[in-house]
């Protein structure tokens, strides 16, 4: 599904190399977890894949289903069916969420040359994946984000991947600033989304979330590489000892 | 005492070919207070206070600067809204393209007509409400107006009146310079709505009075262009009486130099004043929205709301003022401008002040410039919306909040529906 082939980034404005080499290979239903301290370059990745400016690719590749995807604007690369949870989900005043998704959908299909959903499918649609994210309704009404909780905000960029479907979703964080019970609900709205042709890469700084989504795979960063990968256990080596142990380990 | 030479020249020479209509009596000796009003005034200059962001030198000539008649293809505003209209061309009224003026609720008259026999209201309004907003801040164009108007229309709402007087405007002769006058009365629990829409003429001065009795409700909503080489001049005195309502929302489109001055007088206890515009400029543009907000009585709201999308050169203007008179205690003020600068090139100029001579009132003012949200626009595009469908997005967003100001869903539909066809006429 998602191939990452030696991957260098340098951060255009500080002019400072993140990512020095990152290889990676997520198959289609598979999900895999990036754990790793702060400053190693995990959030990058994320932003890299999904297109977002002021990061120089100075070497390697990405390919989504074979499809080069550095070449693509972030609009193509969501067509092609790339998903980002942000981190931090923006709040775009003025904007309703209603609309944004429909905007969102609607513009996704005419790339695919599909036809676009009515109101009616649509309403049926969203109001359906709202309720088994917990989703108030009055949240769709809002506008995006604003003056929603964290946990909402969260569980807001996980009702979009239920609405649009992606195939491969990308993760960054979603678990910071979420109590138990907020963690919960969103693990269970990724869960319901696992599936044969769907791949997740799950960015973390903690094991918890993992408890609540089994990796398949788990792989450690540091300093802009992989420098371990294994199974679920690995992530509660991480849990136990911290990050220091596996670091000094593979120095 | 007095003008500069040079400037009362030139002051006299732009009203050389005018003539003051004929009329009664006292239509007369109000134009001729004004004429001595236009001359005491003068010309504004660039270095008039309130004409610092805004070179008045087109609308000083005698002649009007010529102006490309434009033919647009788009449906004209408000085609969907059951109204009654009132058609000018070039600044002449036009009978055979107008509706029948009779309408239950209210009296409507051509102004050359009314201003020939006494009606008592219109003594009230005619010349008065302008002259009344000349202090502190002169208006010259609008005193000019009063004295030389030769058309326009007078309107008194006894009742709520559902279909909307909608004034339409077309623009024919490139090098037409027309000036209407229009004065309004809403009697004590009346509801009347005034719509403009269409180009007007080569160079438009056009003067607006309206006298909102007690309990009356005044609704104005005005789409302005996209004619573009126009250059228009306008001004909307309000006299607002206790618990009445005044609703004023603009969109402009377009134009080399458009200045729309506003005036409302709050002087009965607990009237509410909303007044609120977006502009949108490409290029060539100049948009000026000078508004004034007096608080004479207690317990009044105000609500200024502006909103400018400028690029490639354009210059979006705002000066607004909330006067707070003595004893004008419980007012609630508020005031907001924005402007979304979409490249380097755009101007936003500002200027927006409070004057408060009491001591109970919640007044604020805000106003900022500012360019699209790239991490808003990243988000959405994140989400498969293309780039230039997630900027558009994020500019109706950010004029929300002035066209929120239009109470009929219907209306605001419409200039919602005539904003997104400017932006995507943008499209590069």
């Amino acid at each position: 599904m998602l191939k990452i082939n030696d991957l260098h980034v340098r951060l255009e404005e500080e002019d400072k190399a993140i990512l020095m080499g990152v290889d990676l290979d997520v198959t289609a239903g598979s999900v895999h977890a990036i754990m790793g301290p702060n400053g190693s370059g995990k959030s990058t990745l994320a932003y890299v894949l999904s297109g977002r400016e002021g990061y120089e690719v100075t070497r390697g590749g990405v390919a989504l289903e074979g499809q080069d995807l550095l070449e693509l604007e972030p609009e193509e690369r969501a067509a092609a069916g790339l998903f980002l949870a942000f981190q931090y989900p923006v709040e775009i005043p003025g904007v309703g969420n209603m609309t944004f998704l429909r905007t969102a959908l609607n513009a996704q299909r005419k790339a695919c040359g599909e036809d676009e959903v009515s109101a009616a499918d649509f309403l049926k649609l969203i109001r359906d994946r709202a309720k088994s994210l917990k989703i108030d309704p009055e949240m769709l009404k809002r506008p995006v984000n604003v003056g929603f909780s964290g946990g909402e905000k969260k569980r807001n960029e996980i009702l979009q991947m239920a609405v649009l479907e992606p195939k491969m979703c990308v993760l960054d964080e979603t678990d910071s600033g979420l109590d138990v019970d907020a963690m919960r609900l969103v693990a269970d709205g990724v869960n319901a989304l696992r599936g044969e042709g769907r791949a997740f890469l799950v960015i973390t700084h903690y094991q918890r979330l993992l408890n609540h989504i089994e990796p398949d795979v788990v792989h450690i960063m540091a300093d802009g590489r992989i420098v371990k990968t294994g199974g679920p256990d690995l992530a509660l080596e991480v849990e136990t000892n911290g990050y220091a142990d596996i670091l000094q380990e593979v120095a | 005492m007095g003008l500069p030479a040079r400037r009362q020249e030139d002051s006299e020479a732009r009203i050389a070919h005018l003539e003051v209509p004929d009329g009664a009596a006292w239509a007369t000796e109000m134009r001729k207070q004004a004429v001595s009003r236009y001359l005491a005034m003068g010309l504004p200059g660039r270095r008039d206070e309130y004409w610092r962001f805004t070179r008045p030198d087109d609308l000083n000539t005698p002649q009007a600067p010529h102006a490309a008649v434009v033919d647009l293809k788009e449906a004209p505003a408000f085609g969907e809204v059951d109204r009654l209209r009132i058609v000018f061309r070039d600044g002449v009224f036009d009978a055979e393209a107008s509706d029948d003026l009779s309408c239950e609720g209210l009296e409507v008259e051509r102004l050359q007509s009314a201003t020939s026999h006494d009606i008592h209201w219109l003594k009230d309004v005619y010349g008065v409400l302008e002259a009344r907003g000349q202090e502190p801040v002169a208006r010259p164009f609008a005193a000019l107006n009063t004295a030389f108007a030769t058309d326009g229309i007078v309107i008194r709402a006894t009742e709520r009146v559902s279909r909307p007087v909608n004034l339409t405007y077309l623009h024919e002769n490139p090098d037409s310079d027309a000036i209407l006058h229009f004065a309004i009365k809403v009697e004590s629990g009346a509801d009347l709505t005034v719509l403009e829409n269409g180009p007007a003429a080569a160079r438009f001065n056009k003067c607006m009075e309206v006298d909102v009795a007690d309990g009356g409700a005044f609704h104005h909503v005005r789409a302005q262009g996209r004619d573009h080489e126009r250059r228009a001049v306008t001004h909307m005195f309000a006299r607002l009486g206790k618990e009445s309502a005044f609703k004023s929302f603009t969109l402009t489109a377009n134009g080399v130099l458009t200045r729309n001055e506003s005036f409302i007088e709050l002087v009965g206890d607990d009237a509410v004043a909303h007044i609120a515009g977006a502009a949108v400029g490409d290029g060539d543009f100049h948009h000026d929205d000078t508004v004034f907000v007096v608080h004479d009585a207690v317990g009044c709201e105000s609500r200024q709301v502006f909103k400018k999308v400028l690029r490639n050169g354009a210059v979006g203007a705002f000066q607004g003022k909330i006067l707070v008179k003595e004893g004008a205690q419980k007012t609630d003020g508020y005031q907001i401008s924005q402007s979304l600068l979409l490249d380097e090139d755009a101007q936003f100029l500002a200027k927006p002040e409070l004057e408060i001579y009491a001591d109970d009132v919640a007044c604020s003012h805000g106003s900022t410039s500012g360019a699209i949200d790239e991490d808003a626009l990243f988000y959405l595009q994140s989400r498969g919306i293309p780039r230039s469908d997630a900027q558009d997005l994020l500019v109706l967003a950010f004029l929300a909040e002035a066209i929120e100001e239009i109470e009929s869903e219907d209306i605001a539909e419409d200039i919602s529906g005539r904003l997104k066809g400017w932006l995507q006429r943008r499209r590069r």
